[in-house]
This record gives C-alpha cells, structure tokens and sequence, in this order.
C-alpha cells in the first residue's frame, strides 16, 4: 500500500514549491523582497537625483541637460560653504561628546546597583522619543521669551538679562549640538553597554591581580576590546549626524540669516522651498562623496581590528 | 617564604547568605593545598578572599606577617590561574604573559628574559607571537600558568584551571602542574571539586560543604580516617558504601543490624561505641575494602549479597550488589567468574569499616 502511494505521488507533475529545494531558486526568493524595496526606494532615487541634478529642471518646469552648471552655482555659493563648514563641524563635536558621555554612561550602566534595568530603560527615552517631538521641546526651552534655561540662569544669580539662544548664530549652532548630543547619547550608551557586557569580567580581574590600576585596566584592556563596537557606533552616528535634517528643521530652520544650515536642510531650502530642484540635487548629492569616504575608512578600520 | 593564614574568616553576601563559615586553616610556606568540595560549598569564594577579588565579612587574612584584608589584589603578590583563563584576547602569547610585569615597571630586558624563561619551562616558546584564539585549551592553559609564573608571586592561587580540559589532557597536566610546583616550590592555593584531583596534587586537601571546613588533611589521611559521612563520601572512588544500622550488644560483641545485614563490628571500632545499645549510626565500608568472602574471613564479617550490576574494568571488576533494602558497590579481582544475579557471600576487610553518628554524622 504505501509503495503505491509514493509512485502515485511521483507520477504528478512537480509542484511549483518543489523549485524552491533548488537553493539558487531559493535564494533568488529570499533576496527579492529586499532587492525590489532597496531598489525602488534607494537605488532609483538615488538615480534619479543623480540625473536631475544634470539638468535645470524646477517645480512645473521641465528642464534640459545642463552638465555640471549646478554643482559649479553651488560651489561658489556662501551658504552652502557655510552649510558644508557647519555639516563637518556639527558631525565632529557631537561625535566626540556622544562618544564620550555614552561611554561614561556605559561604564556607568554596567555596574550593578539598585535599580538598574530601570535607569536603563529609562536612558533610551530620548532616543524613542521621536525627534520632532522632543526637539519642539527643546525649541520651547530655548525660545527667547519663553526659556526656562533663562529662567533658571536669571533666579540663579548668573545673567541679568534674557539671551536670545536661537537668534544668535554662534549660539544656535551650539544649541542644536546640545539637542543633538541629548538626542544621540543613549544610542552610544546602550549599544556600548552591550559592548562592554560581551567581555568577561575575569578579564578585569586578571588585570587587577596583574596589577593594573582601574584606569590602565580600561586603557589596556576594556577599550582594546570594546574598540570594533565603537568604531560601528561612531559609524552609524556620524553617517546619521551628517546627514540630519529633521532637528535642525524644527530648530532653526536653517537660520538665523542661515547659520545653521546643514547639508540636508538647505538642500531641501533649495530644492522644495524655492523650487529649484536640481539644484536642490546637486546640494544633496554634493554629501555623497564625502559620506562614502568616511564609510570607506571607518569600513577599512572594522576589518583591520577584526583581522589583527 | 609565604604562608597564608585564613583566620576565622566569614562571608555574607547580601546580609543573608552566609557563603563561608568560620573557616580558619593555616597553609604552610611551598605547601600545595587544595580546597575540595562540591559546587556551592564556598572553596571559590575562600580562594577569591585571598586573591582580594572579595571583601571578608569578618576574620583575618595573612599573607607572609601581613594582614591583607584591606589590600587591592595587586599589592598581595599573588598570582591567578582561572578556570576559563582569562587571557586578554587581543594580546599576544607574549604579551599575555608580560602584562603583569609591565603593569609593575619592570625593564624591557628583564620582562623579556623572564617570558622566555616561563616559556620554556612550559614548552610553549613557539605560541609567543600567537593570539589566544589560535591556541588550543591546553595551550591556552600553558599561557594562563606562565602569565602566573613570570611575576614570581609568593604565592600561586589556581581556581579549578584544569576543569575545562578533556581527561586526558587533564591528567597530563596535573602530573605537570605536580612537576612545576616541585620545581618552583611556591605556596599554591588549588580549588576543584575533583577528589581525584585533590588527592593527586595536594601536599594537604582541605574538604568543603555549605561554607564549613569538614577536614584538613594528607590525602591518605582523609581517606582512611574521615572525620565525618560527608568527607568519607567524597574522597574516593567509587564512592563508600553506606548503611544506616541499628547497634546492640550481645555475646561480648557489638552488632550493627540493617535489613540483610549483620555484622559484628571489630574490637577498636567497638570499643569506641561504648555502651550505645539500640542506637542508630551509619556503616561506611569502602568498595576496594570489600571481597568475596573465604574460609579465613571471620563470619561476623562477612553478608550476602545479590549482582545486579558487573563493570570489567580490566584491573578490577566493580559489582553492583544489594542485601536486601542496602546497595553495595565492591571492587574485587579480576579473575573471579561472576555472572549478573548470581548471590555471593562478601567480607569486609578487617579495621577498614567506619562508623558515623545518625545524627551528626560524625565518625565514631
């Protein structure tokens, strides 16, 4: 009986399921769903604003082939030379105090007190928060009338009058790099945390009977170990701060008198704002060499320390 | 030049787990001593007191004249093999085993001389340049002892550092470590929950459970006269056989009475007894101290016993054997012929059966 069962099954054609025990059909079925979204959604934008970038093309009006002509305006225009000084900058100080703090923090987080799973969760707030939202907080914060920072400045004795936190260049680029450090330390701090939680604490403890004092301990052991985490970290962050948009939008704008333009922010000025997209595309595509550069070298990095 | 003194030391974790009682041994300058007990009996816990990885609740811990309660680890001059390593993982075999001396500012030609010195000592001059992924468990193992070596410690502090290892490999290095010791001479401090272990390496084995020293001793010593049930259990393999008895005296003899079993206990062991009719107590008897009985072996000595079980080792045959509600393990010759359920009469060999208060489990 159950040998006629089986021939009756081989006899029938093959299923159309039966492809998939191929494993390149498999594979091929596995890999399309992120191969069309990645296409749809990065590939051919990106193609896209390639090509716009080459041509004048502006809202309602269909433009010709222009070749370099808007990368040539934009080089030579102030603000976006102030937007490129400003992208680097913002990236590089908020880099170094994330990385600092979250590290801190990390150190902090992995010791054991009361408590504990609690403080954790609740120092990943600012990073669930979305942005908008807790950056129009901050907006209030700093509002010229309205700061409480200024309230609690003035009732402390240490200014006499108001300080206009976003109406100044200099201090609204470091109030935006404030909001953003607040905004990018959990991230280091829990990604690090978990960094640090994967090296055994017997290490620490051979250390100490070796006779390493704490902080040659974290010199010589903990930060050669935790490096490969925190370079993927400063990896992602950078990429992520570089290419920013949405804390300086709600902030500034861009402004005062475009001061704290970055890359994205005045792309989208440019592009969306005065209707001149292609030179809203150069702008933007303007980030990409640079991006891909430090990718490039962060990416080398990584598989130095992973092969040494 | 260091012996350890472990003063009436206590600790508690928490406020309410009272992990090491009271314990208060003295370990002799180059003495190997061993701590032996079972997972959770605080041998680990008294090791990492020493080494200052754990603050004492109470007592004294001395180093050589120094009370070192208060001092961080690296002031004791000791050294730690651990039982997963510990090797920095991105350091190099030698570099490893530097650390230590560079940490303490020692020169460059020295920390070199010292290294290869180690290293050869432990056979491992080729791994120098390797990282600790590229070893294998017993080199891993070599780097972790020459890491210990090369600072040249008062004394050596080994938490369980073979239990990683196949048998094997583990045998060979304990008769390693036995050599190493005999040429170096420093005091060790070796923790594991192996008996055999114990027994093999240690010049003295102290035997651990629930926080509370049961025994120090030479390892023969425990294993022919344990102080408790307890130690008697744990040394030894197979382990002793035990059987819960009613004692009487009758006929100038005292009698220890279980189901199936019968035995006039021995002038010595009887004369400690006493008077303790109708008393209950615990029959130990050792599986090597069991043998198929003769016509010389006295009858109050001797029970019958069924096979249920028959292990050839090759040396010596293990029988797993019951009398009535009692299990006996004996380990007998080799050539005896002996079949599964067959009945045999054993005898216990003359002043090896021990005896143990019911109630505190105490020899008698």
């Amino acid at each position: 009986m159950a040998v006629t069962a089986v021939s009756g099954v081989a006899n029938r054609p093959i299923p159309r399921l039966r492809r998939l025990e191929d494993e390149r059909w498999l594979a091929l079925t596995l890999l399309a769903p992120t191969a069309i979204l990645l296409g749809l959604f990065i590939a051919y934008p990106f193609f896209e604003g390639v090509l716009l970038s080459l041509t004048n093309t502006r809202v309602g009006i269909e433009g010709g082939f222009v070749g370099l002509k808007n990368f040539e305006k934009v080089w030579n225009d102030s603000i976006f030379r102030t937007a490129v000084w400003n992208t680097f900058w913002y990236t590089g100080v908020t880099t170094v105090f994330k990385l600092a703090l979250g590290l801190w923090l990390a150190i902090l987080l992995n010791r054991h007190f009361r408590g504990k799973a609690l403080v954790r969760a609740f120092i990943l707030l600012p990073f669930i928060i979305p942005t908008v939202l807790s950056t129009f907080a901050w907006k209030w914060m700093f509002d010229p009338t309205f700061s409480v920072i200024n309230w609690t400045l003035f009732q402390l004795g240490f200014i006499t009058k108001r300080i206009n936190w976003l109406g100044d260049p200099d201090l609204a680029m470091a109030s935006i790099i404030v909001v953003n450090i607040w905004r990018g330390v959990p991230f280091f701090a829990i990604s690090l945390l978990a960094g640090l939680q994967t090296i055994s604490p017997e290490l620490q403890e051979a250390a100490a009977i070796d006779g390493a004092r704490p902080w040659q301990r974290f010199w010589y052991v903990t930060w050669p170990l935790l490096l490969p985490v925190t370079m993927v970290v400063v990896l992602f962050s950078v990429i992520q701060t570089f290419a920013d948009f949405q804390l300086v939008y709600v902030m500034t704008g861009g402004g005062p008198a475009n001061a704290t333009h970055l890359f994205a922010t005045y792309a989208y000025q440019i592009g969306i704002g005065t209707g001149l997209l292609s030179e809203g595309a150069a702008i933007s595509l303007a980030m990409f060499p640079f991006l891909f550069l430090i990718v490039v070298v962060q990416l080398l990095y990584i598989r130095r320390v992973e092969t040494r | 030049m260091a012996l350890v003194s472990i003063r009436n030391v206590n600790k508690v974790y928490d406020g309410n787990v009272h992990a090491v009682k009271n314990v208060d041994l003295e370990i002799r300058d180059k003495e190997f001593m061993v701590f032996v007990g079972p997972s959770g009996c605080g041998k680990t816990t008294t090791l990492r007191m020493v080494a200052g990885l754990e603050s004492i609740t109470s007592g004294d811990i001395l180093i050589g004249d120094t009370v070192v309660n208060q001092l961080p680890p690296m002031d004791r001059d000791i050294a730690m093999v651990f039982q997963n390593y510990a090797l920095y993982p991105h350091m190099s075999v030698f570099h490893n085993m530097a650390f230590g001396l560079k940490m303490r500012k020692f020169d460059k030609a020295e920390i070199d001389k010292r290294v290869r010195d180690a290293a050869a000592i432990l056979g491992i001059e080729d791994l120098l340049a390797r990282k600790p992924r590229q070893l294998s468990g017993g080199q891993r193992q070599r780097v972790a002892l020459g890491r210990a070596i090369v600072r040249h410690p008062q004394v050596f502090l080994f938490d369980e550092p073979l239990s990683n290892l196949d048998a094997k490999l583990r045998v060979q290095m304990r008769v390693e470590l036995k050599k190493l010791h005999e040429r170096l001479g420093t005091t060790a401090i070796y923790v594991t929950h192996d008996q055999v272990e114990a027994m093999t390496l240690g010049d003295r084995v102290v035997v651990m459970k629930d926080g509370v020293v049961q025994q120090v001793g030479e390892p023969l010593e425990l294993y022919n006269t344990p102080a408790n049930r307890f130690v008697a259990g744990f040394i030894g393999s197979p382990a002793m056989n035990f059987a819960e008895v009613t004692l009487s005296a009758s006929g100038g003899k005292v009698w220890a009475e279980a189901p199936g079993l019968k035995i006039g206990l021995p002038e010595p062991v009887a004369r400690r007894v006493g008077s303790r009719n109708g008393t209950k107590a615990t029959v130990g008897v050792r599986p090597e101290d069991l043998h198929v009985a003769g016509p010389a072996d006295p009858a109050e000595l001797c029970f019958d016993v069924e096979v249920e079980v028959i292990e050839q080792l090759g040396s010596e045959i293990v029988l797993d054997t019951r009398a009535a509600s009692n299990a006996f393990v004996a380990s007998v010759e080799p050539t005896l012929r002996v079949r599964m359920h067959d009945r045999l009469r054993l005898a216990i060999n003359p002043n090896r059966l021990h005896l143990f208060d019911a109630a505190t489990e105490a020899a008698i």
